[in-house]
């Protein structure tokens, strides 16, 4: 029996196997960006018929948002991806092997990021993120550079630190769980634990989500376990960029939010919003301050990736449905804004052959398209008015503003200090005195805009139906 | 009476387990070390299997199984080869001298004491005690990978965490997937023992780079 819930996992596992077998750049591409179509239409089918959940997958109103934003943003990427690659492989920076290779760890990503979200079993998730940080490794150190050797290194080590954590608190979950609901497979089951939550050991549980929040928060990139990020970034590919800003941060975080929801049940163990405040707000304003001072395109934006993760963990610690409803809307507005900044800083560091910000200026006179593309993104990962990041800050500070308003001071400055450093050096990239190849690009500019044109809409106009499904999760969030 | 040796001899594993990590901590030699990851790997099958006996639980003979031939056996084996083809097995290296990584030993053990009995006063003893050690293996193998630099002794650093994650697993009366958990973590070691071996990352990047050696020597184009 194949419905809706099994094909978002069975689409991208075919498809990796098919094109690891399957020769030639071309028809590989286009496999790529076929499969993952077909993923997002897939996933978008859960919304119009819910499939049944079982004691390993599950589908229910909190992770149909992240499947679709998932599988989406996995569609454009790959989109973008395959002008990104086709370039790659003209200049010789990657041989056709280490592109199927590269296709079928993309599919092998798409895979284990929807294993991640539909999962119902915490030892299943926990595999789940396990393969998408083997395969993400894999693919940041496919350039075999020193520097991206010594990025994969790095981010190996630490993710596995991180997963290994994540582990044992899954394990002291289990513990807690085991004399409530009794031994064997249930006491590991999503649907189950919530309903018996409330009976569970406390002080095994505070523990177990200090682990974790340790393990998965390593993942999701919060300060100070986020030392593998920026080096990952910059060094893969930089489709692997979007994917890690867009996609596998936000899983990472699902994670954290499922445990968080089940801490939140059981009256007597610690509030986790606190601890999550705290990771939430450092994070912000340590990665607006590194945001100064950086040399290379890629890895500024992934600074700006922990900032906005920080923001978003702040708005899910605070907690309550306007604070929950804000986070998520940031979440999705900034997956898009992100993956598309990456598109369009694949593009141009293509162009240019280089990832020195010194080295690009001037883009916005020799090549307008791109350079006023990144421009746009800017004023939107910025926070802006007009567009959805706007909204989404708006709303996380006007929320949280009554209730701890020294607190939310602190975010509003790492904001502004985080705005004035991508300004900085955004007056630099579009503006500065023309430099380095002027070459047009041969790019796909659909992707990039498509995002920014949702991000746009989002911020002038949110559809009711989105508004009500977003608040309904939210309310799940408690 | 029958409880009772079930109790004392799965504690005796898990102490020895613990005991071997501390052994660890003090090898400056990379042979050493991995022999001492070997023993750290039989323990740890020991242990698996006396609690599957115990447990009435066959599956966890796999699990037993895979950390004897696997941990115990092909990944030193391989290891050593690495060694040997790096010609790193003279190096002699700590970060922070034998002393203070015992005594930063010591404290963590007694921390993953304080923390877990306390925590899990109302669990049946053998898993709290249990929980206590392999929270103790993992604090220790943590130690060891900041206290090395050598990527070798960083991955069996690496590796024996993963033990004490096994030995928490399997003292968990009952948890589901752990074989399968197991296998996830063996694939996840073959990857970075591949890794080591394919990108030849000898030091931690800061000391010699067998890369520029080889351009050095001409062999690279």
């Amino acid at each position: 029996m194949i419905d809706a819930l099994t094909g978002v996992l069975l689409i991208p596992a075919v498809a990796a196997a098919l094109l690891a077998a399957l020769p030639g750049y071309r028809l590989t591409a286009r496999l790529n960006v076929l499969a993952a179509f077909l993923s997002f239409a897939t996933a978008v089918s859960l919304f119009i018929v819910e499939p049944q959940s079982g004691p390993y997958l599950l589908v229910d109103d909190l992770n149909k948002v992240f499947i679709v934003l998932t599988t989406f943003v996995g569609f454009t990427t790959a989109m973008f991806s395959a002008s990104y690659i086709g370039h790659e492989i003209e200049i010789g920076r990657l041989t056709p092997t280490f592109v199927r290779f590269y296709h079928a760890m993309y599919q092998t990503l798409m895979f284990a990021l929807s294993l991640a979200l539909v999962a119902n079993n915490i030892g299943l998730m926990w595999v789940a993120i396990e393969i998408a940080t083997l395969t993400t490794v894999l693919m940041v150190g496919i350039y075999r550079t020193h520097e991206a050797l010594e990025a994969a290194w790095k981010y190996f080590i630490l993710g596995s630190v991180g997963i290994a954590l994540a582990l044992f608190g899954t394990i002291l979950v289990y513990m807690a769980a085991r004399p409530v609901i009794g031994e064997g497979l249930y006491a590991m089951v999503w649907t189950v634990l919530v309903t018996k939550a409330a009976k569970f050991d406390p002080a095994l549980l505070n523990v177990a989500f200090v682990f974790l929040l340790l393990g998965y928060g390593t993942k999701v990139g919060l300060a100070p376990l986020h030392a593998w990020l920026p080096d990952a970034h910059a060094e893969g590919p930089t489709p692997i960029s979007a994917v890690l800003s867009g996609l596998l941060l936000n899983v990472a975080l699902y994670a954290l939010l499922r445990f968080k929801i089940l801490l939140a049940l059981n009256p007597a163990a610690i509030a986790p919003g606190p601890l999550m405040v705290t990771m939430g707000l450092i994070s912000c304003v340590f990665a607006a301050f590194m945001l100064y001072r950086r040399r290379d395109i890629k890895r500024m934006f992934a600074y700006s990736s922990i900032e906005h993760m920080g923001i978003i963990v702040f708005a899910f610690g605070m907690g309550g449905p306007l604070a929950n409803f804000a986070g998520l809307l940031h979440m999705t507005m900034h997956s898009l804004t992100k993956s598309a900044i990456f598109y369009a800083v694949g593009h141009i560091s293509q162009v240019k052959g280089t990832q020195k910000i010194a080295d690009m200026s001037g883009l916005t006179v020799t090549n307008p398209v791109l350079g006023w593309g990144l421009v746009l993104g800017v004023i939107a990962i910025a926070g802006l008015p007009p567009l959805g990041i706007f909204m989404s800050e708006f709303l996380v500070v006007s929320s949280t503003f009554a209730r701890e308003p020294w607190l939310v001071i602190i975010l509003v400055f790492g904001i502004l200090v985080g705005l004035g450093g991508l300004f900085l050096r955004l007056n630099t990239i579009a503006f500065g005195e023309p430099r380095g190849p002027t070459a047009p690009a041969q790019a796909s500019y659909v992707p990039m805009f498509a995002h920014l044109a949702i991000v746009f809409t989002a911020g002038v106009y949110l559809p009711p139906a989105l508004v009500a499904g977003f608040e309904n999760v939210a309310r799940l969030l408690g | 009476m029958r409880g009772n040796l079930a109790f004392d001899i799965a504690h005796m594993l898990a102490g020895t387990l613990v005991l071997v990590s501390f052994m660890q901590l003090y090898q400056d030699r990379l042979y050493a070390l991995l022999n001492i990851y070997a023993l750290h790997a039989l323990v740890l099958a020991a242990s698996v299997a006396w609690q599957a006996f115990i447990q009435d639980a066959p599956h966890l003979y796999l699990t037993a199984m895979i950390a004897l031939v696997f941990k115990a056996i092909i990944i030193p084996v391989a290891l050593h080869r690495i060694i040997v083809k790096l010609g790193i097995h003279r190096e002699i290296e700590t970060v922070v001298g034998v002393g203070p990584a015992m005594l930063l030993g010591m404290g963590l053990v007694a921390l993953a004491m304080v923390v877990m009995l306390r925590v899990t006063a109302e669990a049946d003893p053998l898993a709290r005690e249990d929980l206590a050690f392999a929270l103790s293996v993992v604090l220790l193998g943590l130690l060891m990978m900041v206290t090395r630099r050598n990527a070798v002794s960083q991955v069996i650093g690496f590796m024996s965490l993963e033990n004490g994650l096994v030995l928490a697993a399997t003292g968990a009366k009952g948890m589901p997937l752990v074989v399968e958990i197991s296998v996830a973590f063996s694939v996840l070691i073959a990857f970075i023992v591949i890794g080591i071996f394919l990108f030849r990352i000898r030091e931690r990047f800061d000391t010699v780079d067998v890369q520029a050696l080889d351009r050095f020597r001409g062999e690279r184009r």
